[in-house]
């Protein structure tokens, strides 16, 4: 039987991580992060596993050191946040395109300036093009499932490639709810120790790893990897379906629907705000407004085919998003679900900002949101060419 | 659902005694879910944290506005921060007080509780730690959590001595209810 816990999102993610029984783990501690590895650490001195816990002199280091051990035939796993994030870039990208399948969690958090320690996927998104696979999640159950999930994706032999599970600072880092814990048993079944195949650091068959390689040969790395994100769509959707079958709880897959079967307006979100926002939507519901939520919860690889077949047919989206893309006055979500739609949309899709720096989305401010997509589909709004602001406050 | 609203300062316990709540709910089979909200993590800072508890899962992920309880650690906080804001009709207070008379509290708030935490929690674990006495404080003035189950909780924690601190912020606290003579 599964355990039940009571446990911060940070614990429940040392929790999952620790199912999955990682050889080596190396971490630099950031807010809202730092919790998360001292929970594993703890673990780890208490004799729980037998794992490699390394604390560098930075995030750079940390992933440069998982890159090492993975190549040895390693599983790995890290955890980060925003500027922890952002000096991990220059390793950050070559985990991916190494193929190595490392899995790191993003406590997200605001990019500074202003300094800031709050949350916000600005950090994970802004770098959503450098190869990982993202997923983002709603509520600690979801951080402690899907970092199992994690290492299946990963290292599976149609996608090798490193995966973060991404979860909102503090909302979820520092929520603390009831939590179960998968038996350990059942999830050695689902995930049997990694054993690479494609490449491996032996002393008893000397091997060049990442040698300097011309274009041509780059360039036919990059397909290979694009083909390996497409298929990593399929094994997302496997994976949730065989962690569903063994420990009965689902989360759809590369994206979750909400009251969405009859619904004619459609809210899009992301991360923890989806659970106010399915009380957002419940209210509506009860004033006989048929809404209904698209949950996105992979962004790399995008789900642009389930975008579109969710979306098909409705009178009005709006997109809900807790960052923003400098340069075109919209959040990050809004521009990818706008790209998947493409010459497909023929309906009012609106973008909303708000949340930012570990402001509060309220219920009021979802509905507030769900009004403006009504009216712009009963043609009583326009889509604006800005994004339209949800500020505490400012509700009527 | 009920919702919950605990005002303080960085230090005093305000985060852990949210967390003893969700604990103390969860083994009585309930849902519940808490999260704070601090500045820089410092002593001294304002803190609040919010808890919701509810016979079915919780969805909402943001802070609490209209709350069923307020609990007030540091009567201090006051002059920075209108805790009484967005009180339900029939809430609950329960403040970390010798005595309430100069206090302004309106009128929706129908039950108010109050406790010297801070002088009870110097004398039973010698140290201004008013945390687990107001947990018992809080027991008492709502009903809505088993007393021997946060205390529990708060032994394990904190040791004994804070078990008896949550046992006697139970027994000691003073508790009006308006409209009743």
């Amino acid at each position: 039987m599964e355990k039940l816990v009571v446990v911060d999102g940070n614990h429940a993610a040392a929790l999952g991580a620790l199912l999955c029984r990682p050889d080596v783990v190396a971490a630099y501690p950031i807010t809202p992060q730092t919790p998360l590895v001292e929970h594993f650490t703890q673990y780890i001195a208490d004799g729980a596993l037998d794992c490699a816990i390394l604390e560098p002199e930075s995030e750079h280091s940390a992933m440069s050191i998982l890159e090492g051990a993975s190549l040895a035939g390693g599983r790995t796993f890290t955890a980060t946040s925003s500027q922890g994030l952002a000096l991990m870039y220059e390793p950050y990208f070559r985990a991916s395109t190494m193929r190595l399948p490392i899995v790191m969690d993003i406590v997200n958090r605001e990019m500074i300036s202003p300094q800031t320690i709050w949350g916000g996927p600005q950090d994970s998104l802004s770098v959503r093009d450098a190869g990982w696979i993202q997923i983002y999640v709603e509520d600690n159950q979801e951080i402690l499932d899907m970092n199992v999930q994690a290492f299946k994706i990963a290292e599976h032999k149609d996608v090798l490639l490193p995966v973060n599970i991404c979860f909102d600072g503090f909302y979820l880092s520092h929520m603390t709810e009831g939590v179960l814990v998968c038996e350990q048993e059942k999830v050695d079944a689902f995930l049997p120790k990694y054993l690479p195949e494609h490449v491996k650091l032996d002393p008893e068959r000397p091997m060049a790893v990442d040698p300097l390689t011309p274009g041509a040969y780059l360039q036919y790395y990059r397909e290979l990897h694009m083909q390996a994100m497409d298929n990593a769509k399929k094994v997302i959707q496997q994976v949730n379906d065989e962690f569903a079958q063994l420990f009965g709880r689902s989360y759809g897959g590369l994206v979750d629907t909400y009251r969405l079967e009859d619904a004619d307006y459609v809210l899009i979100t992301m991360g923890s705000l989806t659970g106010t926002a399915r009380v957002a939507v419940d209210y509506a519901r009860q004033k006989g407004v048929k809404v209904g939520i698209l949950k996105l919860r992979s962004i790399r690889p995008f789900p642009k085919e389930l975008v579109q077949q969710y979306l098909k047919g409705r009178k009005a989206a709006g997109v809900v998003d807790r960052n923003v893309s400098f340069g075109w006055h919209c959040g990050i979500t809004y521009l990818e679900v706008l790209s998947a739609m493409g010459g497909a949309l023929n309906m009012p899709l609106l973008p909303f900002i708000g949340g930012l720096g570990g402001e509060d989305l309220t219920i009021e401010l979802l509905a507030k949101a769900i009004d403006y997509i009504v009216a712009a589909g009963k043609g009583r709004y326009n889509t604006p060419q800005q994004a339209i602001w949800l500020v505490k406050g400012e509700e009527e | 659902m009920k919702e919950i609203r605990l005002h303080g300062r960085g230090g005093q316990g305000i985060v852990k005694s949210a967390e003893v709540i969700v604990y103390a709910a969860v083994q009585e089979g309930k849902f519940v879910a808490c999260f704070p909200y601090f500045g820089f993590e410092k002593k001294g800072g304002p803190v609040s944290a919010f808890v919701r508890i509810d016979n079915k899962k919780i969805r909402e992920k943001n802070q609490v506005y209209f709350p069923h309880c307020i609990i007030v650690l540091d009567p201090t906080i006051m002059g920075a921060t209108d805790v009484f804001q967005g009180a339900r009709e029939d809430c609950v207070l329960v403040i970390n007080a010798r005595s309430v008379d100069s206090l302004d509290i309106p009128d929706q708030i129908t039950t108010i509780t109050y406790i010297d935490a801070t002088a009870l929690s110097e004398e039973l674990l010698g140290r201004k730690v008013p945390n687990t006495v107001m947990l018992g404080a809080y027991a008492k003035a709502t009903g809505w959590t088993d007393v021997e189950k946060l205390a529990g909780r708060a032994g394990e924690i904190w040791g004994e001595k804070n078990r008896d601190a949550v046992l006697r912020g139970y027994s000691d606290v003073t508790v009006i209810r308006r409209g009743e003579v």
